[in-house]
């Protein structure tokens, strides 16, 4: 399933892309590019620029003073920082953070959150909402006789479920997920990373992980990030069959540093 | 080996008498702390206690002051601290809200806050000054209920700005996060996930304003409070009588006041603050009890 990109099966284009704290450079990306229908893995250590690449796409950088981003990264075609609005462009991007954040709402509250921002008010239709999203992020059936109960205080594994039905609720074209397995137990990261699999038909997802070998289960296309810069890009399977540009990538991979 | 292993050392024993001497200095210095706390109750009840009655709560002053209850003067206390809230809470929320959610870290915030931090150190008595100059004279409202909560106001507007923005600070960032990206904007944020959870610690520091400002003699007795007057206010341009005035004026300025009768007034200044922290504090533990996170 090799396919040439056209325009339309990009989803981002990242162009000169360099993020800068105060004098420090965080990141700097010359191109790249993120495919439709594509889990696009973003593998490095800790510092390697992945969660700022990750806030960049989405504006965030607009909360943090200290953070400047040079560059264009083009979001179905349009440059985020033209967007109508910064806000409608974050509705089309789900977020999922390290440490699962369960808003002190009730499960329903959660996932209804964003819906009931963007002007859904009938019940009937939050309702529904609120069912496909939980569904399809595998924790209804867990949750749906306590949905007037706090969000906050599910275990963690459901806790970062109901932020990705949170993340889905937006009906989002792009969901990122930031190192989701960090707090969770095996169990739950694979019921996690089954959901992921299943969500690919809909949208694109961009993962960001420290597991080498989750990347590799589940990544179509994996970017290896360090010290500020994107070392490697290629398909999963031809990095990990050892087909790389760049011999780090491939000393990361087998774990010999990182 | 293992009898050294196990027994007592010089060491040992000294620094086990060095932490009991500490315990006990420390132990000693909180005893010390709450004894006026005792004393001074002790000696509110047990000389006041009997000028308290449904009459000293409810009539008005009578033969000079030298009888009769303090109804004019507690409503005016009320009065007072009712309408000092109504101008400090809504303007010291707002304020704080911009402080801790909109205000990037520049000078003119930081100027802000230590502005703030000083006005919050500026004696009552410089306050009462500056309400006779501003809203006695310059604005023209008179001695009234007006200028002298005003003044109040302006007074405890500090200790609300402080408060509630500790509270808004006390609400984890990440909860803002998963707003914003959920591409809400900064006042949803605020009004949907901030704001429910802080509210506890606002009120609480509401609440704890509104002890202090009752008990403030300073800024109101140039400003609004009187000596004596025969009616109730009518209007929010009237004078009224206020307790902590009361209080000094039958203490220090009046021949021949019963002796439990300014006792009965302290204790009932007491009273209401000691009513009003301990909902404070109930108020808090109900709320830490459905804590949501």
């Amino acid at each position: 399933m090799v396919e040439t990109a056209t325009p339309t099966d990009t989803l981002i284009e990242v162009e000169d892309l360099t993020i800068r704290y105060g004098e420090h450079l965080s990141l700097a990306i010359p191109e790249m590019s993120v495919r439709r229908h594509e889990i696009f893995g973003i593998i490095g250590p800790a510092g390697s620029g992945r969660t700022s690449f990750l806030k960049a796409i989405n504006r965030m950088d607009l909360f943090d003073s200290k953070m400047d981003v040079q560059g264009s990264i083009r979001f179905q075609g349009r440059d985020v920082k033209n967007w109508r609005n910064v806000y409608s462009l974050r509705r089309r991007i789900g977020v999922v953070f390290p440490l699962p954040v369960g808003l002190p709402l009730t499960v329903y509250d959660n996932v209804a959150l964003a819906p009931r921002l963007a002007g859904v008010s009938k019940k009937s239709r939050l309702d529904e909402i609120v069912e496909r999203c939980l569904q399809r992020a595998a924790l209804w059936d867990e949750v749906k006789d306590r949905l007037s109960s706090l969000g906050s205080l599910l275990s963690g594994g459901q806790q970062q479920r109901l932020t990705i039905a949170r993340g889905l609720s937006q009906e989002p074209d792009l969901l990122m997920l930031d190192e989701f397995s960090i707090a969770v137990d095996p169990v739950t990261t694979m019921r996690i990373e089954d959901v992921l699999k299943e969500l690919k038909n809909e949208l694109t997802i961009i993962l960001v992980t420290n597991l080498v070998q989750q990347a590799r289960r589940l990544a179509d296309r994996t970017a290896f990030f360090l010290n500020g810069a994107c070392v490697e890009i290629g398909d999963t399977d031809a990095i990990f069959a050892g087909e790389v540009q760049d011999s780090r990538t491939n000393d990361y991979i087998l774990g010999r540093f990182g | 080996m293992s009898e050294s292993l196990f027994a007592t050392t010089a060491l040992d024993e000294r620094n086990r008498k060095v932490e009991r001497l500490y315990r006990r200095v420390f132990l000693t210095m909180t005893l010390l702390l709450i004894l006026p706390v005792f004393l001074i109750l002790t000696v509110l009840i047990s000389r006041g206690a009997s000028a308290w009655s449904l009459s000293f709560l409810f009539t008005s002053p009578e033969n000079g002051m030298t009888a009769g209850g303090v109804f004019p003067a507690l409503l005016g206390t009320i009065f007072l601290v009712a309408a000092a809230l109504l101008f400090s809470v809504p303007l010291g929320i707002a304020a704080a809200i911009y402080l801790s959610e909109y205000a990037s870290d520049n000078w003119l915030t930081r100027l802000i806050n230590l502005a703030i931090i000083n006005l919050a150190g500026v004696p009552s008595i410089v306050h009462a000054l500056f309400g006779v100059g501003a809203f006695v004279l310059f604005f023209r409202f008179g001695t009234s209920i007006l200028a002298a909560s005003l003044t109040l106001a302006i007074m405890t507007l500090p200790v609300v700005i402080v408060s509630t923005r500790e509270s808004l600070q006390a609400v984890p960032r990440a909860f803002r996060e998963a707003s914003w990206s959920m591409g809400a904007t900064r006042w949803q944020t605020i009004r949907h996930i901030v704001l429910p959870n802080a509210v506890s610690g606002i009120l609480t520091g509401v609440i704890l304003e509104v002890s202090r400002t009752a008990g403030e003699t300073a800024p109101i007795m140039f400003t609004g409070a009187a000596f004596f007057l025969p009616f109730l206010p009518q209007s929010v341009y009237d004078q009224t009588m206020a307790l902590s005035l009361h209080l000094f004026v039958i203490s220090t300025q009046v021949p021949g006041v019963p002796e439990d009768l300014p006792y009965g007034v302290a204790l009932l200044l007491i009273a209401i603050v000691l009513a009003m922290n301990s909902l404070s504090i109930a108020f808090r533990m109900y709320l830490r009890s459905h804590k949501k996170w």
